[in-house]
């Protein structure tokens, strides 16, 4: 196998190729902003307010998506926008992921006290309404990128969680388990060599559907203010603020959701080959 | 006779006396709740290099007496000495020198090989486990020649299972299982899941390790024709008791418990002229009630019945 | 007795990622009235899949059905609607599964799945069917009958969901009964009981069966005449004596001579088929068993051999084998 192999099986799926393709446009326009012919994000001009976007030449070269409400370039906000989003979403995705699949998969095998203890706690946290945890967190910690990374992983592993739980459960029984176990395997090698690898698929569909969660989410928390903080844009941001004028300019909600939408679908195509990567009977 | 004499033979390698597995279901919110004897109060022993098989119907508690005598179940009761060794309350931890001499061999080929693992890293897995080949390259060459022993290209290691058929799977789960040199192998239906033309292969390569490691089996099993074939002793579980125990031709020629003459009649036979005229003989499940402490009765030399 | 059912040329195929599947390759027989033929093979044989296949139960795609006609009651069944199948199914072919389990509905009584049909197929009206349900539960031996219909399949032992099942495919009096490895599943005691009531029912009732197996011994005793698949082809019929007694096929005599002796404890070695079964995606020029068969000639691999009644044999039975077994196995008891 090696990285040569991932990318030659990469290359032969159109699905992954897009997928990976579109991914990999979008991270490298938003991380290369700052060496585009672009206006600083938070840069207003008061005389070009709410500018539609245009195909015509001379205002390409100034604002091709048109400005926002205080005439700030929408092009600029998009990729700038991007790079918290983008990173934020990843970094929540893993994050979450990795504690989910971690303790789903201890939840599971262990079973007993520490089942009981792990799920009450994804109950509780089911249970908790979002918004107290993330004024909370806000509250005791103050708003900042991190804070709102954790708050977004705290509502994300518990999904991961369950999924990984029952899939190591049914694990537990199965017969190659049995195994590692009649010849004095470590509980730590059967969950990383055993139960692991056989759960990536599952958390790997989660993931690619929560990434798409977690950007919304990260939307509705930065418009309430407890996550990016104005005037630096994420997608979120940019949605929520837009929606105000849907009716007179609705560039300014569109772009950033046609930027999500985008992401996310790429994603989701990517998720789908990486599923089908993993999985020995279908390579 | 009492139940722990059948399990005295002369140092046996293994010896299970009056073993219990009862599991406690509760009812809803706790209310009210049941006992399910799977396994209870069974003995029996195994000398070094035997065949000893276990047959009866599912549910009888077969395949979870093999499991306790693994301890990859605690029984509820009752002891299980290896080698003269009592491991009934071995913590896990010590047990790991007892798991290197004895090891299982499934019935599902495809439920027994894990989907992500290469045939060959599962199989390089107890050597890795237990630091026996701690070099990549000794421990390359000891797969292989593992490989070879079951009959397998060991070309193959590099591949996945889903890439074998089933009677290659159970050559890799055997090659796993031998990998330690145990002296034990709990085969729990082994050739059930296999199609016809491959048990037979199945069946002569546990017979040539045997030969040639002098390995015991706990054979567990419901094709008696196999049983007979293969087993030296024989005991038959019904409800989680073994009603009927001895040496192979006694239980199939003179069998005295009316569950085994049952069980026994009923096998097809493989001839159109014997098969015609067999008369399975009927069994009244709920005419029968033993005691629980109902002793076993020796019939004959070694042959005892739940009578 | 005639023909009850004529299958001609049957080829079935499944489009599968890994490569097109020869899984039925131009299987030809046919089925008197009131005969009870074993089809007896290892998995991926096609003895199941042909037989889905002519009742149209395999998924399409993957599967296709190539070429073939398959005669039934003087209809080609692989011309039929779905629906028209549908009313086959279940009224004049009943068929009986492994798994009674997934054949039955958890959540319907096993009493509106008896009557169901008989509504379906006969006509008849609800009360009566329930009457002809009640007595169709005793034939099958179910004690209580009214009180049974009443229940759910998880109520049922597996032994008496098969009776279930058996009373489900015999409701219309039907003209054909397939049962796929109907007792595989289950505990010999329960098979004993089953193989016994099928015997009796048979008998009383007159209908054709077709029973699909991988056990030498249970085609011993039910079957008339026996039908041996191996890589999807027909390697040899005949008569339920002739093949145990007089195999000219090489694969068939490997199946009877890897199984133990029964009544004896011989240490003989057991004869065992080397090599693994055949990569139906990849199927082997000529005799699909040439690779694994000591007896194979050059032959065997270049051209794939006829179903022809076998020289010197009882009628009825036929082999497809270049080679004359009954002459290389004396050969061969005279070498030693």
């Amino acid at each position: 196998m090696g990285a040569r192999g991932f990318f030659r099986a990469l290359a032969a799926s159109k699905a992954g190729m897009i997928g990976a393709g579109l991914v990999a446009l979008f991270v490298l326009l938003c991380a290369a902003a700052p060496l585009l012919p672009v206006p600083e994000p938070t840069q207003s001009n008061l005389r070009a307010r709410l500018m539609p976007p245009t195909l015509s030449w001379d205002a390409i070269g100034a604002h091709p998506l048109g400005t926002d409400n205080i005439g700030r370039d929408m092009l600029s906000r998009i990729l700038y926008g991007g790079q918290l989003t983008l990173a934020i979403g990843a970094a929540a995705v893993v994050l979450g992921g990795f504690v989910g699949v971690l303790l789903g998969i201890l939840a599971g095998f262990r079973g007993g006290i520490t089942d009981r203890i792990l799920m009450r706690l994804v109950d509780i946290q089911l249970a908790f309404p979002l918004m107290l945890l993330a004024l909370i967190v806000a509250a005791a910690l103050g708003p900042s990128v991190r804070n709102l990374i954790i708050v977004l992983a705290l509502t994300s592993w518990t999904r991961y969680a369950r999924i990984v739980r029952g899939q190591t459960l049914a694990l537990r029984e199965r017969e190659f388990v049995q195994s590692a176990r009649a010849i004095a395997a470590s509980p730590w090698r059967i969950m990383t060599r055993h139960i692991l690898p056989n759960v990536m698929t599952p958390a790997l569909v989660v993931a690619t559907l929560e990434l798409a969660r977690v950007i919304i989410l990260e939307a509705a928390l930065s418009f309430l203010g407890l996550g990016v903080q104005p005037p630096w844009p994420s997608w979120g941001r940019m949605l929520a603020e837009g929606r105000t004028y849907m009716a007179s300019a609705w560039w300014i909600a569109a772009f950033p959701g046609l930027a999500i939408m985008l992401t996310v679908l790429s994603v989701n195509l990517l998720g789908d080959w990486l599923r089908d990567y993993f999985d020995p009977k279908l390579r | 006779m009492t139940a722990p004499a059948i399990a005295q033979g002369p140092a046996p390698l293994l010896a299970v006396e009056n073993l219990k597995r009862h599991y406690v279901t509760r009812g809803f919110l706790g209310r009210g709740s049941y006992t399910v004897k799977a396994v209870d109060g069974i003995s029996f022993a195994i000398a070094r290099g035997e065949t000893f098989g276990l047959v009866g119907e599912s549910g009888s508690g077969k395949s979870t007496t093999g499991r306790l005598v693994l301890r990859l179940e605690e029984p509820s009761a009752g002891r299980v000495r290896f080698d003269g060794a009592d491991i009934t309350a071995l913590p896990q931890s010590a047990l790991k020198p007892v798991r290197r001499r004895m090891q299982i061999v499934f019935q599902d080929p495809y439920a027994a090989l894990n989907p992500r693992m290469t045939v060959g890293d599962f199989v390089a897995e107890p050597l890795i486990v237990h630091g026996l080949a701690p070099a990549r390259s000794e421990r390359e060459d000891r797969v292989a020649a593992l490989f070879r022993k079951v009959g397998l290209d060991p070309r193959f290691a590099g591949r996945y299972p889903h890439q074998f058929s089933g009677g290659q799977r159970q050559r890799v789960g055997i090659a796993r299982a031998i990998a330690l040199e145990p002296d034990l192998i709990v085969a729990d239906e082994p050739i059930t899941a296999l199609d016809v033309s491959i048990q037979a292969q199945i069946v002569n390569l546990f017979q040539d390790l045997q030969e040639e490691h002098g390995l015991a089996y706990l054979f567990i099993a419901h094709d008696l024709s196999m049983v007979r074939y293969l087993c030296r002793r024989v005991a038959v579980m019904w409800r989680g008791r073994i009603v009927e125990l001895g040496p192979t031709d006694a239980i199939f020629e003179d069998a005295r418990h009316p569950y085994t003459r049952s069980l026994l009649s009923s096998v097809p036979i493989p001839d159109p002229d014997q098969e015609r005229g067999r008369q399975p003989l009927p069994f009244d499940p709920d005419a029968l009630r033993h005691a629980p402490d109902q002793p076993m009765v020796e019939v004959g030399a070694g042959h005892f019945v739940l009578a | 007795m005639s023909a009850l059912l004529d299958v001609r040329g049957l080829r079935v195929r499944f489009d599968t990622p890994g490569g097109t599947v020869h899984a039925v390759n131009d299987v030809s027989y046919t089925l008197a009235d009131g005969e009870t033929l074993g089809v007896v093979g290892e998995s991926g044989s096609g003895k199941s899949v042909h037989v889905l296949a002519m009742l149209g139960l395999i998924p399409r795609p993957p599967g296709r059905i190539e070429a073939g006609e398959v005669i039934f009651a003087g209809r080609d069944l692989l011309r039929l609607s779905e629906a028209e199948l549908r009313d086959v199914r279940g009224g004049e072919i009943g068929i009986i599964f492994q798994d009674p389990m997934t054949a039955l509905n958890p959540v319907l009584t096993v009493g509106r799945q008896i009557a169901e049909p008989l509504m379906r197929h006969r006509g008849l009206s609800r009360a009566r069917a329930w009457a002809r349900a009640a007595e169709l539960l005793e034939l099958v031996g179910i004690a209580d009958p009214g009180r049974r219909l009443a229940q759910y399949p998880h109520q049922f032992s597996g032994g008496m969901r098969q009776r279930v099942m058996i009373a489900i495919a015999i409701a219309c009096d039907p003209k054909l009964l397939i049962a796929d490895e109907p007792t595989t599943a289950l505990d010999v005691t329960v098979q004993a009981q089953i193989l016994r009531l099928v015997r009796d029912l048979k008998a009383r009732m007159g209908m054709s069966v077709i029973w699909i197996t991988h056990d030498m011994g249970v085609v011993a005793g039910i079957a008339d005449a026996v039908q041996v698949m191996y890589g999807g082809r027909i390697v040899e019929r005949g008569p339920v004596r002739a093949i145990f007694k007089d195999p000219r096929n090489a694969y068939t005599w490997g199946l009877l001579r890897a199984l133990p002796d029964h009544g004896r404890r011989s240490h003989r070695r057991l004869h065992q088929i080397e090599g693994q079964p055949p990569d139906l995606t990849l199927p082997p020029e000529g005799d699909p068993f040439a690779p694994r068969n000591p007896f194979a000639t050059p032959r065997c691999f270049t051209e794939t051999p006829p179903l022809v009644p076998a020289a010197d044999a009882a009628p009825g039975h036929l082999v497809a084998a270049w080679y004359d077994l009954p002459r290389l196995l004396a050969e061969r008891e005279g070498a030693r």
